[in-house]
């Protein structure tokens, strides 16, 4: 089992952004599916997967997340008609340019859910989960005066 | 300075089995300006909402945190509750402790800890809250149904009867669309025009409802409630005032080679036509391509012939502008073209058709008078093949992937009037599935294979090839695991039916959105089906997918009743979760208009104080109406300057900091 720098267990921190319309709905119908999938996947709710602002995938960085996961509509489905391909582009743009910061391209993923692909949300989050843990810790973004502020 | 109350559901077990509420409640009494927390066996019932309320008077709450079922379940519920207790319905937030907490967890103290994680990210959402308010907007008690074939038809008349006015705009010079070429209809044998005429000439005498023939939209801007719209009514160089519709004009005119399109191009029309007897309006129009007058000056027989001096060559298209609160999508259908389908020569045998073909033949008002013959020699087919699933079912690069729905009932009835009136003709029928899932389909079908003696073959067909004056068609049995050869007279093609192609550019006109096959997509698949995603633009017909008569009849009624609820209304409150643009910082960059899939925003030129300085420039403009609070914009935005309510980059930042504490 990994474990985290202070030598207990590596808990990995997961942020899931879900529009509204499929994602957060596939998310619900896990849950009333009753599949699991692991307990440290927080979901955040937005309008439309083009919501996700990048500055919102870096802050969890900097807080201390150790994955981000986007979830939208798929192509072509979108609820807003085309926000999902806004939020595509541009995540592929920032994935590329994180992983050169040094956070690795297995951190960052956009996945399409729909409403009625409650299964394929929870093997999406455990699979992710896996990868993340596999990787520990991510520490390249956080910031300093996040931890400062703690002790 | 704002004044949380937390409220934890247990939900009977579903939440308290696997999250300790009571450990819930407390942890978040910590959080800032939590001042109140509790928890209850259902938040949802009138205890759990009375609950809520007297929090709310007792303890001065500013904002409520719900910590229960998804917001998808009960958001609408606690706001109502809350707003009852005079707090305004924004200022409610709700931790999703159900479907995304406790029913996924299975160990107790990860589902408590994650629960008291997801209220601190609500509470801490909460604080960045501000009451939000809906706008109003008028509404134009007038709707608009383009395409006026069966479903539009339908669709007009039932808001008409609701006393609504209603324009119907149709492309073609007459109204009743497709279904006005069909011989008889399944499962009944009706003869289509015998039960679609009278439902014409409802539409045309009715006060209520104003027709736009040979008219195309042309442009609309607006919203729902308030479109407006121009349509183009284009010339018939006719004067519809004063024809009386007596067709002397179209029988004298010399020129009568232009093809049928009413007839599906199996016999000629003269250049001035009505497209069939029983068209309204019953005023014809003057095809501009054939018309010897238009092409080179000389003619002018109708106009000599015309005793009501209605030809007016001169006559040019007009632009109408008007003013709408809803809009119906009827645009309807077409059969896919079947030239490229060389396997079954229909372009260059005569004898092959497409099954509206057929249809048109078998018609007594059609090119042979409803005799079956064929169309290059003129003789009765002795036997005849039916090909179902032209195009249907197949892969993307051929054809269409989808069931076109009506091929394999159609074809049943081809076959079946077809023994009937020629007892001696054999009719062929290869398929790959027969799909009759409709009241009295199933049976009509049997009565075709059992009291008709129509040949059914499970197998599609490979070639078709002419020999001495017939068809050979060779195609296989798969019940029998044989190839099969016929020597035909006719083959019909069942071709796959697709969405008009002018129903591609309103659909980009008024942002309703499609899918890979160019049919109009509902709001919801199963519980919106006659809504598109897009507010006060409604789908009717075959616009929205394949579907039969009754299907479409009840689909547009569907659509008319959605309209009337609309229409109903004297104010339609808005969605106040929109965007919003602060001036001071927008640059006028056009970003965000690009953007935007709803043309929500337009640039206006704004006083503006920017770092104390007055200056009148160029900003963003939101119009709240038309925004759907998709937020495109506000990721878009280089300057920060757009921001969406109820989802602000503070509130979701705030979230994020909370669940990464």
């Amino acid at each position: 089992m990994p474990i985290n720098e202070k030598g207990g267990a590596f808990n990995p921190l997961i942020v899931a952004f879900c529009c509204n319309w499929r994602s957060y709905a596939g998310a619900d119908l896990a849950g009333s599916s009753r599949l699991n999938y692991p307990v440290n996947v927080k979901v955040i709710r937005v309008p439309c997967s083009c919501r996700v602002n990048p500055l919102f995938i870096l802050r969890a960085f900097q807080r201390g997340a150790d994955g981000v996961i986007m979830c939208g509509c798929h192509p072509g489905d979108c609820h807003y008609t085309s926000g999902n391909y806004f939020a595509r582009r541009r995540t592929a743009l920032l994935f590329s340019m994180l992983d050169f910061l040094g956070i690795e391209k297995g951190r960052t993923r956009v996945e399409w859910v729909s409403a009625a692909e409650g299964a394929k949300f929870a093997n999406t989050m455990n699979q992710f989960a896996e990868t993340i843990s596999a990787l520990g810790e991510c520490k390249r973004l956080e910031d300093i005066r996040c931890v400062e502020s703690e002790i | 300075m704002q004044k949380i109350g937390v409220f934890i559901c247990w939900c009977g077990s579903n939440i308290a089995a696997t999250v300790d509420v009571e450990a819930v409640a407390e942890a978040v009494k910590t959080e800032p300006n939590v001042v109140f927390s509790t928890n209850y066996q259902y938040m949802c019932s009138e205890g759990g909402q009375s609950a809520i309320r007297n929090a709310i008077a007792e303890h001065g709450l500013t904002g409520i945190v719900v910590c229960a079922c998804s917001p998808r379940m009960h958001e609408a519920t606690f706001r109502k509750a809350a707003a009852v207790a005079g707090l305004n319905p924004y200022m409610v937030e709700i931790a999703n402790i159900r479907e995304q907490c406790s029913w996924i967890h299975k160990e107790k103290s990860e589902g408590t800890e994650k629960a008291i994680i997801l209220a601190r990210a609500a509470v801490a959402k909460l604080n960045r809250n501000v009451p939000l308010f809906a706008g109003e907007s008028p509404v134009i008690k007038r709707a608009l149904v383009i395409g006026g074939g069966i479903a539009g038809i339908q669709t007009a008349l039932d808001v008409a009867d609701a006393g609504y006015e209603v324009d119907i705009v149709e492309k073609t010079p007459t109204i009743g669309g497709k279904m006005a070429m069909l011989d008889k209809t399944f499962p009944t044998l009706d003869c289509a025009a015998c039960i679609l005429t009278p439902k014409m000439v409802d539409a045309s005498a009715h006060e209520k409802i104003n027709l736009y023939t040979y008219s195309e939209v042309e442009s609309v801007s607006g919203f729902v409630g308030n479109f407006t719209v121009n349509i183009r009514k284009r010339a018939r160089a006719v004067n519809s005032d004063l024809c009386t519709g007596c067709g002397v004009c179209v029988e004298k005119c010399p020129s009568k080679s232009a093809k049928s399109e009413f007839n599906q191009g199996l016999c000629n029309r003269s250049a001035i036509y009505i497209p069939f007897a029983q068209a309204i309006p019953n005023v014809p129009v003057i095809d501009r391509d054939a018309c010897i007058k238009f092409k080179t000056g000389k003619c002018g027989i109708c106009e000599k012939v015309c005793t009501a001096k209605a030809i007016d060559y001169d006559q040019e298209d007009e632009i109408i502008t008007k003013q709408y609160g809803a809009v119906v999508l009827a645009t309807g259908f077409k059969p896919i073209s079947m030239e490229r389908y060389d396997e079954f020569q229909y372009a260059q045998c005569p004898d092959v058709i497409t099954s509206l073909e057929f249809e048109r033949i078998c018609n007594a008002a059609g090119p042979t008078k409803g005799k079956v013959l064929r169309p290059s020699d003129h003789e009765p087919p002795k036997t005849v093949v039916f090909v179902q699933c032209v195009g249907s079912r197949a892969t993307v690069d051929c054809g269409k992937t989808y069931c076109s729905k009506i091929c394999c009932m159609y074809t049943a009835k081809h076959a079946m009037l077809l023994r009937e009136k020629y007892p001696d003709t054999e009719a062929y029928v290869f398929y790959i599935d027969v799909r009759t899932p409709g009241k009295s389909f199933d049976e009509f079908y049997r009565r075709a294979v059992e009291e008709y003696g129509v040949h059914y073959i499970k197998g599609m067909v490979g070639k078709v090839a002419e020999e001495d004056g017939h068809l050979i068609v060779q195609g296989s049995d798969l019940i029998a695991d044989k190839q099969v050869v016929i020597k035909a007279d006719m083959v019909v093609l069942a071709a796959a039916i697709e969405p008009d192609p002018t129903a591609r550019s309103l659909g980009t006109m008024f942002t309703a959105s499609m899918d890979t096959n160019d049919f109009f997509t509902e709001a919801h698949p199963k519980l919106r089906p006659v809504e598109s995603p897009t507010a006060g633009i409604f789908l009717s017909g075959l616009c929205q997918g394949p579907k039969d008569i009754p299907d479409t009849v009840a689909q547009a009624g569907a659509a008319a009743s959605k309209v009337i609820g609309l229409l109903s209304k004297d104010k339609l409150m808005g969605n106040p979760c929109v965007a919003g643009c602060s001036e001071p910082l927008c640059n006028g960059c056009s970003s965000c208009e690009l953007v935007c899939p709803y043309g929500a925003i337009t640039y206006e030129d704004k006083m503006v104080i920017d770092h104390g300085v007055r200056e009148t420039r160029r900003v963003a403009c939101v119009n709240e109406a038309v925004c759907q609070g998709c937020g495109a914009c506000t990721v878009t935005c280089p300057s920060g300057a757009m921001d969406l309510k109820g989802f602000t980059n503070l509130q979701i930042m705030a979230e994020v900091d909370a669940i990464c504490r």
